[in-house]
């Protein structure tokens, strides 16, 4: 592998000469410059950076970014980059994913790639439903939903993205939304420093299957009064006029929104990104209702634990350290070892 | 006193008795020792998939079989001449295996009336005379362990468990065994309890010194070592020399090794193998599932790794999508299928060869792969090197297609000199290759190879995109040009048939053989030893045994023609015999059988005599 050239690099750098084939007006656009806009300030060269996707129109994303990238099969992404990141621990690898090849068909390689917590930044772009396949459900569309698939409603309910992320031991999550590249790029950053697999959900919205999926959260009357923009260290208020508050209930589990004149200022809970105990993350995952009010955005958790990279390469390398032979010798020792016998 | 010693050329003994009562671990023993006296050998050991199925009962009978002889053998042997019965179970379920005339050795004590009702023994058939046909020892094999440990420090029930110690010096006895590989062998296995050790070394002496006591057996058996090539050797199982092939392949490339694998019977004995190996640099990722396990190791073999998975036939048809991105993306990819008998769960500790089909054509699309099957245990060890040759240098996904009869068998290896092993070294695309000197071409091929290049990432100036969607040539941008897609495929296609493998051998002593038996995988011991019979018999007969299975050697046609008739014994129901049919246009004879065992070298004598008497 040649050594990094100390150029920088600008957004230009990391598009590639592919013809982009999203929907006009699709939130990929967005993220996708977005992230071309962000890649620069890694100071990682484009040659050490992999894009893994699976399938659906999010897992196209890989074609457009001028590095090094891999468009594989459906929900397999995670396992396919696992096997990448952890043979090769120099590599910056990105998984890029959807709800459906996420969730659904890919939900098993996804928790385990957390629960690992290999060495991967993991983007999936939610915009609860099928748009490759042209408009059914997905796991995360909501009960009652009308699609092509389920005419009178889908009988199915939906998972919590990051409710299932923490519940799968992930060390990093976020969330953020499409059209705001300011906070998008706030958290792929915090990810991207983050040792371990960094799960980040990103409301994206799809124009022609599901538009306006999340409107409340962009639209300048709603925004403020629905979005939790979530600061370290900072109390978590949030409404037009910081009328709202995130408070522990006495006596319950969880957290709950409150008006903030009615509470005392030391009751509103300090949001901590790095509390162990994953209980915290997961209440805040809970916060938002149906209609979307009270959706937490930022990141959620972000604790330390070892890689599963570090922890294999470790191995490896006490292993390789004991080593004093050439491998040819160490073979020929290997092939003789037990009990052998010589016929003359 | 002293015993009459008389000498044979060839013995086959099955160790049988209980899950729980070691009788693997005796047969190993008893091969180890066996090895160590330079006799030829092969072992089947043959088990149930429970762990401990209800003691004393049929289904948890587990037993061993070793053929060992004075001359080169080619199978396990077709019936014990010797049986050990821990039980009654064990009796009742090898009995019908027996010739008349065959010594079994029974442990007396297990013969209670609760153990022989369990099986359905109305009288012990030790006291009737059912068992007249044969030559009974009867042995009180665990009340003479236990009274022979009856100083040692160890509870009751440890000092039972060393029956299998007792019987196992019994046999190295009568056989005249050198034993000492067994007491290093007892002491390595119990280092961290040393009374365990002495009372396992006690056990073992307690029946030799039996043997040599009791009137009971009045001969000893020796069978002199076999005339073998002079080297250094050392008795090896399938999945063992599979795995040392796979670090050989590693070693001989310079590529780290990636190994993604799901526990698998009967394949994870290659997983357990390579976990130990890392100081060779190879990874192994234990994958959440079949399909990660393949995706993780096509990972790692497109950032430069040589990326292996291992399974059995379930997990096969799991990966199945995978493989086809890998023929899609032209990456090196291994991956070893330990056939058991199918379909679904099937008989997982039983062998069978019906994979065949899935590995020849069980993708979507047109997805050819290279198939190749190793013929006995230490050729696993070779078989996995070529495949990892043709995957590395094809950029190709290779099926390995073992199965559970060569992966837990066991036969003398003469070992290798290292340096004779195939080079194996690869070359990563390190600069572009199109016209301007500036663009890269991902999918420009060697033209001799056919093999695209292989640009890893961290190579600066190599940055591309690859995926499953349908590549241009050359450039490896997205098409669904109707034309490209028509050269793709044939290119594919061409990629695999115009690997060059060697050409099919044929082994005919007599130069005039009219009919010719093809087979593939492990039914070479069982054929050769079949011709070999019906040769001694004064007929004569043609073998070959194909190795490579895709693509097919290319005298493979003209071989066949030149025979008046093609017989094909396979443990499926002729899938091999259905490819040549539609490839040669012969007209094979199909010979099948799917019992989860190996062929008898005796059925399969018989069948072709009843072939070559219709020539």
């Amino acid at each position: 592998m040649s050594e990094p050239v100390a150029v920088k690099l600008t957004a230009k750098d990391f598009k590639s000469d592919q013809e982009v084939r999203w929907c006009p007006g699709c939130g990929d656009y967005a993220i996708l410059a977005a992230i071309q806009q962000f890649m620069p300030e890694l100071n990682i060269p484009r040659e050490r950076t992999v894009f893994v996707s699976g399938i659906g129109c999010s897992s196209r994303f890989p074609y457009y970014m001028n590095t090094y990238g891999m468009h594989s099969i459906h929900g397999r992404a995670p396992a396919i980059a696992t096997g990448l990141s952890v043979s090769r621990p120099d590599l910056s690898v990105w998984v890029v994913t959807g709800d459906g090849d996420a969730l659904s068909i890919g939900g098993n390689h996804l928790i385990h790639a957390l629960r690992r917590n290999v060495n991967l930044k993991i983007l999936l772009f939610n915009n609860r439903i099928y748009g490759l396949t042209k408009g059914q459900y997905s796991p995360t569309s909501e009960v009652g939903k009308v699609t092509k698939s389920t005419p009178a409603g889908s009988a199915d309910a939906p998972f919590n993205p990051l409710s299932l992320a923490l519940g799968a031991e992930a060390s990093f999550v976020g969330r953020t939304i499409d059209s705001d590249r300011k906070h998008l790029q706030s958290v792929l950053r915090a990810a991207a420093e983050h040792e371990g697999s960094a799960f980040v959900e990103i409301y994206q919205n799809c124009n022609i299957f599901n538009d306006g999926a999340f409107e409340q959260l962009k639209d300048p009357s709603t925004r403020d009064d629905y979005l939790i923009r979530l600061e370290h260290g900072q109390p978590i208020t949030f409404g037009a006029d910081g009328q709202f508050c995130v408070v522990h209930p006495p006596g319950g589990f969880g957290l709950e929104v409150r008006d903030t004149n009615s509470v005392r200022p030391e009751e509103i809970v300090v949001h901590d990104a790095t509390v162990t105990d994953p209980a915290y993350a997961f209440a805040l995952s809970r916060l938002p209702g149906l209609d979307l009010r009270n959706t937490p955005i930022g990141v959620f958790r972000s604790v330390d634990r070892p890689s599963y990279d570090s922890v294999v390469q470790a191995q490896l390398a006490a292993a390789k350290a004991k080593v004093t032979e050439t491998p040819e010798q160490q073979l020929a020792g290997l092939l003789g070892s037990g009990d052998t016998w010589t016929i003359i | 006193m002293t015993k009459q010693i008389r000498q044979l050329d060839r013995v086959v003994i099955r160790f049988a008795g209980d899950s729980g009562d070691g009788m693997q671990l005796t047969g190993d023993r008893f091969t180890s020792e066996t090895a160590q006296l330079g006799n030829d050998i092969s072992t089947l050991p043959n088990f149930p998939a429970e762990i401990r199925a209800p003691a004393g009962t049929l289904p948890g009978v587990s037993s061993f079989q070793v053929h060992f002889a004075d001359y080169d053998i080619l199978t396990p042997g077709d019936a014990p001449n010797v049986l050990v019965a821990m039980n009654p179970a064990a009796l009742k379920a090898n009995l019908a295996d027996l010739p008349r005339g065959a010594d079994i050795i029974v442990n007396t004590d297990e013969f209670t009336k609760r153990n022989l009702a369990k099986v359905g023994y109305q009288a012990s058939p030790l006291d009737d005379d059912s068992l007249a046909g044969y030559v009974v020892h009867p042995v009180a094999l665990t009340s003479m362990t236990v009274g022979a440990l009856a100083a040692h420090q160890v509870s009751k029930k440890d000092a039972e468990r060393s029956k299998n110690m007792f019987a196992l010096g019994l046999l190295s006895w009568m056989y005249s065994r050198p034993y000492e590989s067994t007491l290093r062998f007892l002491e390595r296995k119990f280092a961290a309890r040393p009374e365990l050790v002495a009372a396992n070394v006690a056990a073992f002496k307690a029946g030799w010194n039996f043997g040599e006591t009791t009137e009971d057996f009045g001969v000893r058996y020796e069978v002199k070592p076999a005339k073998m090539k002079p080297g250094t050797y050392r008795n090896i199982t399938g999945n063992a020399a599979l795995s040392l092939g796979l670090v050989a392949a590693g070693v001989r490339s310079g590529l780290p090794v990636f190994l993604g694998a799901y526990p698998i019977t009967p394949a994870s004995d290659i997983l357990h193998e390579l976990s130990k190996h890392k100081r060779f640099g190879v990874l192994t990722v234990q994958a959440e599932d079949e399909i990660a396990a393949v995706g993780a190791a096509l990972g790692a073999s497109y950032g430069g790794s040589l990326g292996v998975t291992t399974t059995s036939g379930p997990g096969v048809a799991l990966k199945s999508e995978t493989i086809s991105l890998a023929v899609a993306l032209e990456l090196p990819l291994v991956i070893v299928d330990v056939q058991r008998a199918g379909p679904s769960t099937g008989m997982p500790t039983k062998t069978e060869q019906a994979d065949l089909n899935m590995a020849l054509y069980g993708r979507h699309g047109e997805a050819p792969v290279a198939v190749i099957a190793p013929r006995s245990p230490s050729d696993c060890f070779f078989a996995a090197l070529e495949a990892a040759r043709i995957a590395l240098t094809y950029r190709t996904p290779v099926i390995l297609l073992s199965d559970n009869y060569v992966a837990n068998g066991s036969e003398p290896w003469l070992l290798p000199d290292v340096e004779s092993l195939p080079d194996l070294r690869v070359e990563f695309a390190t600069k572009p290759n199109g016209e301007d000197g500036t663009t890269f071409l991902p999918y420009l091929r060697d033209p001799e190879t056919l093999a695209r290049p292989w640009a890893i990432p961290g190579t600066a100036g190599l940055e591309h995109r690859i995926g499953g969607l349908e590549k241009a040539d050359k450039t490896g941008d997205i098409s669904y040009d109707p034309a490209n897609h028509d050269f793709m495929v044939r290119t594919r296609a061409a990629r695999i048939e115009t690997i060059p493998v060697p050409d099919i051998e044929v082994e005919d002593p007599d130069g005039d053989a009219r009919v010719l038996v093809l087979g593939w995988g492990s039914t070479y011991g069982p054929i050769g030893a079949a011709c070999r019979g019906v040769r001694q018999r004064g007929l004569s007969i043609a073998q070959a045994h194909l190795r490579h299975l895709a693509p097919m050697p290319a005298n493979l046609g003209e071989v066949l023609r030149s025979y008046d008739k093609v017989v094909i014994p396979e443990m499926n129901l002729g899938q091999l015999a259905h490819v040549i049919r539609a490839r040669y246009l012969v007209d094979a004879i199909s010979y099948n059988q799917v019992r989860g065992l190996p062929f008898t070298a005796a059925e399969l004598e018989t069948t072709l005599e009843e072939v070559l008497k219709n020539v």
